[in-house]
């Protein structure tokens, strides 16, 4: 009972972590239609770019956030502009296979600019794990969770409550009906992708506090991040969080149980199960909008 | 856009691929060109037609799954793997000679994996079926890697020779003749496909499956039966794969390798076969860029990683698939075809 309870508890804090990599996929899906498929990529260069201005050049840890938020800004408004809007009119392929190329661009790069080494940040989050009864859970992990649900309490706030939140509610619904209340898509798009690479960068760095960076957090993107989203429901923030929860706490448990029967590796595999099973029960997530199709 | 004078006199006609006795001669000169290669190619570049020609099978493939019937296929790789792993199973266990039935059976067993691993496109479309393919990539590879005493896991797997009759492939011009028939005979197939009533009923499901549905084309029966197709072929082309490296390892079917693929469809031009062979190419022909200029970038740049080589290709893939789908989105044989269109009427404009 034990063993479980630590599962659960380090599941539902690695679903956390999960959740606010989604998050990063909900916004950008919620506004342009565009599923971003190279947010993992995004995840690692800015994770790594932080890197190299914290413990490469020496800048305090809080200036080198501030840092790669700045540059993120650029990156964000420079991919829309000239990937992007291009292929507004374009079939979904499209823009499936130019977000993958996209990520396999910035994987690259980021091959040739770091070597492909094994990275850790220097700890700037305290290392004493929690104790809470019979559960050790590491400190990086309750702060990454609480940081999960507070940009996500705020991200609530903006899309709801504030106009720019609004307006990119509005575009994703319909282009010409936002045009013509006065809504500047094509601002909103420049919006949309900066929020996303903010929150990227921001999902990265916390994600490099609890493990080694590595290139294999282009992997985190695609076979974590996506089950999550498809599992919530990709226009809804709510069931980013609440899918990242379930992927988490069901990766862990069922590698937990299951990977000494099997002998390793089962957790990677255990959300893309999950999300081929919704994929074939409830296509559109348990909280998406379901698409009605006419002729 | 015909060439001038052509005219149709009967049904045979209509439907021909090569219609004039100057694309006759060409189409000749073409397989002419293809049997005398490996005399005057050097071994370096006979490595690069056959791989080129395995990839064209399985490109021949993804084009039937999403180019004519529009089903997103992302784990391409993995059926490969499945071919390949298939008849090298088969060969190793039964003996080389039996390479002959183990082609077929692995198309066979990838078709089939293609056809539980498309099951999902009956009830989600485009967006969500990518991502289900996507899963069965990784999922594909990691059942592989797991099955360690039937395929050797992560460890490899050693294949033998392929053998048909008392003729033994060990030699790379053998290798070259075997991959370029299997790839004319695949080439012919997916041609011909397309102008058959199972190709007809494929383009109707890709322009809109609805209103096919309601035409009486049976979408659940042909979306199945296109994954099983594509799937095929990769299996095909997964097997000579495997004769040809004669070493297996999961590493080498990767989620990249899918994604290179659909690449060189949408780069060739997702409609035609034609486009798939040019697409093929093009982006080998790319990758030959990279192995060249890599040394030169390594000794420009002496603070760049060794493993440059890997990373340079996949920032000059990504960079040329994006340029083709931000510039020409229909691909090289579209801009074939104003080509042909405009010396066709020269000297009239249009």
């Amino acid at each position: 009972m034990d063993m479980f309870l630590q599962f659960l508890v380090t599941g539902i804090m690695l679903g956390g972590v999960y959740g606010l990599v989604a998050l990063g996929l909900v916004i950008i899906y919620k506004s342009s239609g565009v599923l971003n498929l190279a947010h993992g990529a995004f995840l690692l260069v800015m994770a790594m770019l932080a890197w190299t201005l914290a413990d490469g050049m020496g800048l305090p840890m809080w200036l080198s956030i501030v840092a790669v938020l700045a540059v993120s800004v650029v990156l964000g408004y420079g991919v829309e502009r000239v990937i992007l809007r291009p292929l507004i009119g374009q079939p979904i392929l499209a823009t499936i296979i130019v977000t993958l190329a996209l990520g396999f661009f910035l994987e690259g790069v980021a091959i040739i600019s770091w070597g492909g080494d094994i990275v850790s940040y220097q700890k700037f989050l305290p290392r004493e794990p929690f104790t809470w009864g019979p559960v050790i859970i590491p400190q990086a992990y309750v702060w990454s969770f609480l940081v999960a649900i507070a940009l996500f309490i705020l991200l609530l706030v903006f899309f709801r409550y504030t106009k720019y939140g609004l307006a990119m509610q509005m575009v994703s619904e319909d282009h010409q009906v936002a045009r013509s209340l006065g809504v500047n898509v094509r601002t909103v798009f420049a919006q949309t992708w900066i929020l996303a690479v903010m929150m990227a960068a921001i999902a990265g760095i916390l994600y490099g506090s609890l493990h080694p960076l590595s290139m294999e957090m282009t992997h985190l993107g695609l076979v974590k991040a996506i089950p999550v989203v498809l599992l919530g429901g990709m226009n809804s923030l709510a069931g980013a969080l609440v899918g990242g929860l379930i992927i988490g706490v069901a990766e862990v448990v069922g590698a937990g149980y299951i990977d000494p029967i099997i002998g390793g590796g089962f957790k990677d595999v255990v959300p893309l199960i999950l999300m081929l099973l919704i994929l074939l029960i409830k296509p559109y997530g348990l909280f998406g909008w379901v698409r009605i199709e006419r002729i | 856009m015909r060439p001038t004078g052509t005219y149709d006199t009967s049904y045979a006609r209509d439907m021909a691929i090569v219609r004039t006795p100057l694309q006759w001669g060409l189409l000749v000169v073409f397989f002419a060109a293809l049997i005398v290669y490996p005399h005057f190619s050097g071994q370096y570049w006979l490595s690069i037609a056959t791989l080129t020609g395995i990839t064209l099978i399985a490109v021949f493939g993804l084009h039937i799954t999403t180019g004519l019937c529009g089903q997103i296929n992302l784990g391409q790789s993995a059926f490969m793997a499945v071919g390949a792993y298939t008849s090298a199973i088969l060969t190793a266990n039964l003996g080389a000679e039996w390479f002959l039935l183990a082609l077929p059976f692995a198309g066979i067993m990838a078709g089939v994996t293609g056809l539980i691993f498309g099951a999902p496109s009956l009830r989600v479309k485009e967006l969500y079926l990518a991502m289900a393919t996507l899963a069965s990539q990784f999922i594909i590879v990691y059942m592989i890697t797991r099955m360690g005493f039937l395929t050797g896991g992560a460890l490899g797997f050693r294949v033998p020779w392929a053998s048909i009759g008392g003729l033994v492939f060990d030699t790379p011009v053998e290798i070259y003749y075997l991959v370029a028939g299997i790839a004319v005979i695949v080439g012919l197939a997916a041609r011909n496909i397309t102008r058959s009533r199972v190709g007809r009923a494929f383009i109707a499901i890709r322009d809109n499956d609805l209103a096919a549905a309601v035409m009486g084309v049976n979408i659940y029966g042909y979306k199945l039966l296109a994954f099983f197709t594509g799937c095929f072929f990769a299996g095909i082309a997964g097997a000579l794969w495997a004769h040809y490296l004669t070493y297996l390892n999961p590493d080498q079917f990767r989620l990249v390798d899918s994604v290179w693929m659909l690449g060189m469809l949408i780069i060739g031009g997702m409609g035609s076969t034609l486009g798939a062979v040019m697409g093929t190419v093009f982006i080998e022909l790319l990758d030959v860029l990279t192995y060249y200029i890599s040394p030169a970038l390594s000794a420009a740049f002496p603070q760049l990683p060794t493993n440059v080589t890997w990373a340079v290709s996949l920032v000059v893939f990504s960079i040329a698939v994006i340029i083709f789908l931000v510039f020409e989105p229909r691909g090289l044989s579209h801009r074939w075809g104003i080509f042909k269109a405009s010396y066709r009427l020269w000297p009239y404009g249009y």
